[in-house]
């Protein structure tokens, strides 16, 4: 099973990154873009249950995967809608 | 003889300066700790020294934060032992949740690596016993994710148990923004936990301990260390 992990960071939390792509968004001729932010993405091969992995891999996304003091995360089942 | 154990993660890179930096203090001694060992029991001080552990992946000290080493790094500062993190040291204690906020990317997007000018904001803290309030100390930097994070209720809460050690000032001890090389909020360079045995800060004294080299300022957190462990040994004889 594939399970997908996007983590991206708080809105309160400075982004310098998405900034400078944003100015490159506009350079390159779309001044519309209103803000860019940028997180990371994961793609986790599991075997097992999905119910049962779901709370351990939560775990796993709050104390490894991302940290709470400065991002967000989402956890997915990255099968669904294939 | 106050003994210091710095410990090496894979990718450290500052341990070398931090076990030279103590060992050329009178009455203190340095020894390497990898990062596999679980037990910090033979040493008075702890350093989590700057470096890359495990390539920053994910997070800087991200990764750091579940070595082996890190259990006794936790129970030894929990029973009061002092443990100073610097650079990627003060990345892991974060990550750790040994210290609050969060170390992001540089405002600039650029790694700094210049000499800056701190002040000292906590004369009694053991970290800056010697150094009254105010006192400037040239410190440099290198780091490309020393920029200090943390939400409005954890920044009252530092302000309030006065934990800010250090903030980047201008050469008149001024806070103002061209002094700060990474975007930190309020300037925050250091800080120490509630309790004050842990410190994280960017700045390097450990680069910092030989005029020759353009500074000799982090000598005096390294002695403030010693001379906070000598009178604790003094209160329990």
């Amino acid at each position: 099973m594939k399970m997908k992990v996007i983590v991206t960071p708080k809105a309160a939390v400075l982004d310098p990154q998405g900034a400078a792509v944003r100015e490159a968004m506009k350079h390159l001729g779309m001044p519309e873009v209103r803000s860019v932010r940028i997180g990371r993405y994961l793609e986790i091969d599991v075997d097992g249950n999905e119910s049962e992995l779901t709370p351990r891999l939560h775990e796993l996304c709050r104390h490894l995967l991302s940290n709470p003091v400065i991002e967000d995360y989402e956890l997915a089942n990255a099968e669904e809608g294939k | 003889m106050t003994k210091f154990a710095v410990v090496q993660f894979p990718g450290s890179n500052c341990d070398q300066d931090c076990v030279g930096a103590i060992n050329s203090l009178e009455g203190a001694r340095a020894e390497f700790v990898w990062h596999k060992e679980t037990s910090l029991d033979a040493f008075d001080a702890i350093i989590l020294p700057g470096g890359f552990s495990y390539g920053d992946y994910l997070r800087c000290g991200a990764i750091a934060q579940f070595s082996p080493i890190m259990q006794a790094v936790i129970k030894d500062a929990a029973a009061g032992k002092l443990v100073i993190g610097i650079c990627n040291g003060f990345q892991i204690l974060c990550e750790a949740g040994m210290l609050p906020g969060a170390l992001v990317r540089n405002r600039s997007l650029h790694f700094v690596c210049d000499m800056a000018t701190t002040r000292v904001e906590v004369p009694h803290s053991p970290f800056t016993i010697g150094c009254p309030e105010g006192t400037l100390l040239r410190l440099p930097v290198a780091h490309g994710e020393g920029c200090f994070f943390a939400d409005e209720q954890t920044l009252r809460e530092l302000d309030e148990n006065r934990q800010v050690i250090l903030r980047y000032v201008d050469e008149n001890g001024k806070v103002v923004p061209e002094a700060n090389p990474n975007g930190s909020v309020q300037n925050i360079a250091g800080m120490c936990n509630r309790e004050r045995n842990v410190f994280g800060l960017m700045p390097h004294p450990d680069r910092a301990c030989d005029e020759r080299l353009g500074s000799g300022d982090g000598v005096k957190i390294f002695r403030s260390m010693m001379e906070a462990i000598g009178r604790n040994r003094t209160q329990a004889a």
